[in-house]
């Protein structure tokens, strides 16, 4: 297979017929039923939530809503959560633990949303409360990145049991612009960035953060929506059923301990400089 | 009197980048002789500062303390036993310069990382404390802060112990990509763990606390506590001025406003942070025999 730079797959996921949630869900789900609000505030554009059959199985899905013209990301905010829409994901998170079902999170996000009203209504603390509690939620939990996975406002969907990266997905602490604006102040290096950060689905491997790719047709998945929606269905069904089968108290010490090895650090010894 | 002082230095020191004629004469004078608050932007000389434990006698800002200032203010004497002193970060994305400039923070902050933890009493209450010293990178959570706060949770789960964190942050430390974000998950989840054992964790946000740290454990406290005046926020300050196209009040994103909007349980000042945090320990049933009263 011929690997793309992490700019290129940039430029890929940024094309302007990449699939989104909106298009994967129908091929994806059946009878999917989508459920608005967070019960506390409102409802948020960027994350839709709802209950739909994967196979056989009632599953939940929560996922980031990239438009794919002006009006739907009028309505989206260009997938960039509100506090209300981690809030909605966190209600229906319990819900589905209260109903036994498995949560399926799609991420395509540049970030949670940076603004007055989202920092007035508790941005980070909406963010950390998911990280806690998807933590602890007594049901099986499986991210997907679909685009972009842009730091804490990806993550706030992304604590869970198995992380897949479609190939061509990014996943990083930061945007690539973002970071060569911090790097060099200058956030046209975005290219050069790309490569520094590390963020490719064999990155994240690398690291320990993803345990699958999702491969993608030739070209990248907007070339075949149908192939692509069936891999991803493919993985689904695979990894639901066996997180399914799992006793739910070893699916939470290994969710804990998937997480608690992640770090580089070095002690003692070797460092008596 | 006092304040005609600082009039005075204030006339003749503030706003000067070392250009105009001021400028030279400030250069006869040490920069650490000087403390200009970054709230009310008044001058106040550093001796001056320090002896009211940082605090802006103008605006009650309180300013940003090390961890050995914040131990001496918090625990008892003596009772500190720090945890994993000797960790310190690699360099897992090969940043450019990264390493180096750990070596020479180290040199100049004689830290390792940018938190500290361990055990100490306060008032005689044996708890697990951390603090974050944001001379080190802004305080940014990388795998050292990300473990060494993680072990310390766990060690304070295991040991029945109350957590008590000092927060202060510029975020994730993008330095180490995406494993500093995970950072995020792991510390979140060891706190639910303690949580979950009814044990007691109070979050104190000192200034800044800001990014990644208040979208993770510093937001997640039974009790969480802020600093008069200092920064709180999720979003950079800038990236919001940046999209709006406008200033944004002074008031944003501080610990009242925090406290206004609901995300900040009170506001401690530095004299009363001792005994208010003793208090709030006992009445979640800890005592000075560490005897946890279920
Ligand atoms: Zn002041």
């Amino acid at each position: 297979m011929n690997k793309l730079s992490a700019y290129e797959r940039l430029e890929l996921i940024r094309h302007k017929n990449r699939p989104t949630v909106r298009d994967y869900i129908p091929q994806i789900f059946d009878e999917f039923y989508e459920i608005h609000g967070d019960r506390l505030y409102g409802d948020d554009g960027a994350i839709i939530g709802g209950i739909g059959r994967l196979g056989e199985r009632p599953v939940t899905v929560l996922a980031q809503v990239k438009g794919r013209n002006i009006e739907e990301n009028k309505k989206s905010n260009f997938a960039m959560p509100h506090p209300e829409g981690y809030r909605k994901a966190l209600r229906l998170a319990k819900q589905a633990e209260k109903f036994k079902r498995p949560i399926i999170c799609l991420i395509d996000t540049p970030g949670a949303f940076c603004g007055v009203e989202a920092e007035a209504r508790g941005q980070g603390e909406a963010i950390a409360k998911n990280l806690a509690e998807f933590m602890m939620l007594r049901t099986p939990v499986i991210s997907i990145v679909l685009g972009e996975g842009g730091s804490g406002g990806a993550l706030a969907l992304g604590v869970c049991d198995e992380l897949a990266m479609l190939e061509n997905a990014l996943y990083s602490v930061i945007s690539p612009r973002g970071f060569a604006n911090i790097l060099w102040k200058d956030a046209s290096r975005e290219r050069e960035a790309c490569q520094i950060v590390k963020c490719t689905a064999e990155d994240l491997m690398r690291f320990g953060v993803a345990e699958t790719i999702i491969p993608e047709p030739v070209g990248g998945a907007h070339n075949d929506l149908y192939k692509i929606s069936e891999n991803i269905k493919e993985f689904l069904l695979e990894k639901v059923e066996e997180k399914c089968q799992k006793d739910i108290d070893l699916l939470l010490k290994e969710r804990y301990t998937k997480f608690r090895k992640i770090g580089e650090f070095e002690e003692n010894e070797d460092i008596a400089n | 009197m006092l304040e005609d002082l600082f009039k005075v230095v204030k006339t003749r020191f503030n706003g000067t980048e070392g250009k105009s004629d001021e400028g030279v004469r400030k250069k006869d004078i040490p920069d650490d002789l000087l403390f200009k608050c970054p709230r009310c932007l008044q001058t106040i000389f550093s001796e001056e500062y320090a002896a009211l434990n940082k605090v802006c006698p103008s605006c009650n800002y309180h300013g940003r303390l090390t961890v050995n200032e914040r131990l001496r203010l918090t625990i008892d004497k003596g009772s500190f036993v720090e945890y994993d002193s000797d960790m310190i970060s690699k360099n897992p994305i090969d940043f450019p310069g990264y390493a180096e400039k750990q070596a020479k923070l180290r040199c100049e902050t004689n830290l390792k990382d940018a938190v500290v933890t361990g055990e100490a009493t306060i008032r005689g209450i044996k708890v697990v404390i951390g603090v974050m010293d944001s001379r080190y990178m802004m305080a940014s959570m990388g795998s050292v802060v990300g473990e060494k706060l993680t072990r310390a949770i766990e060690t304070a789960t295991e040991k029945k112990l109350p957590v008590i964190f000092f927060c202060a942050s510029g975020g994730a430390r993008m330095q180490e990509g995406i494993i500093s974000l995970m950072q995020m998950a792991k510390t979140s989840g060891a706190i639910a763990k303690h949580s979950e054992q009814g044990l007691l964790y109070i979050s104190v946000l000192t200034d800044p606390t800001t990014g990644g740290v208040t979208a993770s454990f510093a937001s997640l406290g039974d009790i969480i506590i802020a600093e008069p005046k200092v920064v709180i926020g999720f979003a950079g300050r800038r990236v919001i001025e940046g999209t709006i196209k406008q200033r944004l009040p002074d008031y944003f994103q501080t610990a009242e406003f925090m406290l206004e909007k609901g995300f900040v349980d009170m506001i401690v000042e530095r004299k009363r942070m001792r005994s208010t945090l003793a208090h709030l320990l006992k009445l979640h049933g800890y005592t000075d025999e560490n005897r946890y009263n279920n």
